[in-house]
């Protein structure tokens, strides 16, 4: 098949590109949820993402709930921005951050005026800001602009055969073009970390994963008071047939292809070294893992599932792909490719990997996925430690 | 072609995956090699569903498990070929 050059995109004031025009109500913290809903209520043609956290978090784990929220707003699938806490420091700092983007956002604290107040006057400006995203054409953009996440989940044996070979396809044929491209699942890929690792395209970039995986390697071993077969792999991939981490991991990994990631990122870390394959430091829980590539920048997910995980993303469509006949049938409402005639050999990887790209470029050109349909609007922060 | 019941991603691995709604004990089954386009036969012992593997060779404790020919885990209780292969009689070698 000939790879398409382009897709339709909204062309954003850095230069990014979005699949998505969303005009979000970003509550800071988790007592700024009611407020950001209720804008979001009498605005059509908005929505808000509330979540659970922003009060009394420090160090690392407060440097990392900044970017996951900055990094959220400055995605480029975000058209424009109303920031609402409850104290004016905070607000203003992620205000301030976001607007470095170029895209209308504007911040309300809650302190000295009440919900209802801040309601009205933040309700006056998501109204400016979604009538002025309305009128945002989509323009044809070169598939370069596209940032492409992929994680996935409910994996079991067929995901390894079937599914996220046909991610690593996908890869192969659309790196050399200059897209953007994120893998994660840091505890995932252990079994297969040492392997993993010669996938360095640097020896830098080989030692830098080999820490990362070491380092949570220990973190795991410090706090585990009995054997992990029981989360990793879960009860889902058992059933599946998968019976060691080991097994899931090299099937995680048949999804970079034959690539070789050029940085390691930490977790919302946003790429800086341009084009290519990227290893992003991340939880396996599809929530966590998503929310924080969305907040790196990726503009749309691929997620390949065996048994059937059901995950979408605030921001973020997620393009989701099974081989798995049972599930393809059973869970058709969440499958927007299935790719199971690769077990009947009905189908060989190349076709797979090119459906894959077609299915791809219609959502990010503007068909809805199952996972927006159905109403996913995941939004998980990854919590480094408890709060003060 | 003769219908695949059975796909082994390498050369090496001594598993094999299931890929039809389930095999019967004694029943004939066709594999397929993904590596090499290859192909053997194997008779099961066991009913084997969807997606769960059956052992190509026989195993004693302490073998290891090779799968996209690389070593998955340790046989814990012995193995006969055409049996099926998870929890039950291997584990992790990680923790």
């Amino acid at each position: 098949m000939e790879i398409p050059k382009s897709f339709l995109g909204y062309k954003r004031e850095n230069g990014r590109v979005g699949t998505r025009n969303h005009v979000v109500i970003l509550p800071v913290d988790d007592i700024s949820n009611a407020c950001a809903e209720a804008v979001a209520n009498n605005i059509k043609g908005t929505f808000a993402i509330p979540h659970a956290y922003g009060r009394l978090q420090f160090g690392a784990d407060l440097e990392l709930f900044f970017d996951t929220m900055i990094g959220t707003g400055k995605n480029p699938n975000v058209a424009a921005c109303v920031v609402i806490g409850i104290e004016p420091k905070w607000t203003k700092k992620i205000v301030d951050a976001i607007g470095k983007t170029g895209k209308p956002v504007e911040g309300f604290s809650i302190e000295g005026a009440g919900d209802i107040k801040t309601i009205m006057k933040a309700s006056v400006k998501a109204q400016e800001f979604s009538q002025w995203a309305s009128e945002k054409q989509r323009e044809e953009c070169p598939l370069s602009d596209l940032w492409i996440s992929v994680k996935c989940g409910e994996s079991d044996t067929t995901s390894g055969m079937a599914a996220n070979p046909a991610v690593g396809n996908l890869m192969d044929k659309l790196e050399p073009l200059g897209v953007h491209l994120c893998f994660g699942e840091t505890s995932e890929l252990t079994g297969a970390e040492k392997v993993c690792a010669t996938r360095g395209a640097t020896s830098e970039a080989s030692e830098k994963f080999m820490k990362t995986w070491s380092d949570y390697n220990d973190f795991i071993l410090k706090e585990a008071t009995n054997d992990l077969s029981e989360s990793q792999p879960t009860a889902g991939n058992i059933a599946g047939g998968l019976t060691t981490i080991e097994e899931k991991a090299f099937g995680n990994f048949q999804k970079i292809g034959s690539r070789k990631f050029i940085d390691v990122l930490t977790p919302a870390e946003e790429p800086k070294k341009g084009p290519g394959l990227y290893f992003m430091d991340t939880s396996s829980a599809a929530g966590e893992c998503l929310t924080l590539q969305a907040a790196a920048g990726f503009n749309i997910h691929l997620f390949p599932t065996g048994q059937g995980n059901i995950i979408g993303n605030a921001i973020e469509p997620v393009v989701k792909l099974t081989g798995n006949p049972s599930t393809a049938i059973n869970m058709k409402e969440h499958i927007d490719l299935d790719v199971s005639k690769i077990l009947k050999r009905e189908m060989n990887m190349d076709q797979a990997g090119d459906e894959l790209i077609k299915t791809t470029i219609r959502a990010a050109s503007g068909r809805l996925t199952c996972a927006e349909v159905l109403g996913h609007k995941e939004f998980i922060m990854t919590k480094l430690f408890r709060s003060a | 072609m003769a219908t695949t019941d059975i796909i082994i991603h390498d050369q090496k691995d001594n598993v094999g995956v299931v890929v039809i709604d389930k095999i019967t004990a004694n029943q004939d089954c066709n594999c397929w090699i993904m590596e090499n386009d290859g192909s053997v036969t194997i008779k099961s012992k066991s009913e084997i569903s969807l997606g769960h593997k059956i052992a190509m060779i026989d195993f004693n404790e302490g073998d290891t498990i090779l799968k996209y020919g690389h070593d998955i885990g340790k046989v814990v209780k012995p193995i006969k070929k055409g049996e099926h292969v998870h929890v039950h009689n291997v584990k992790t070698k990680k923790w």
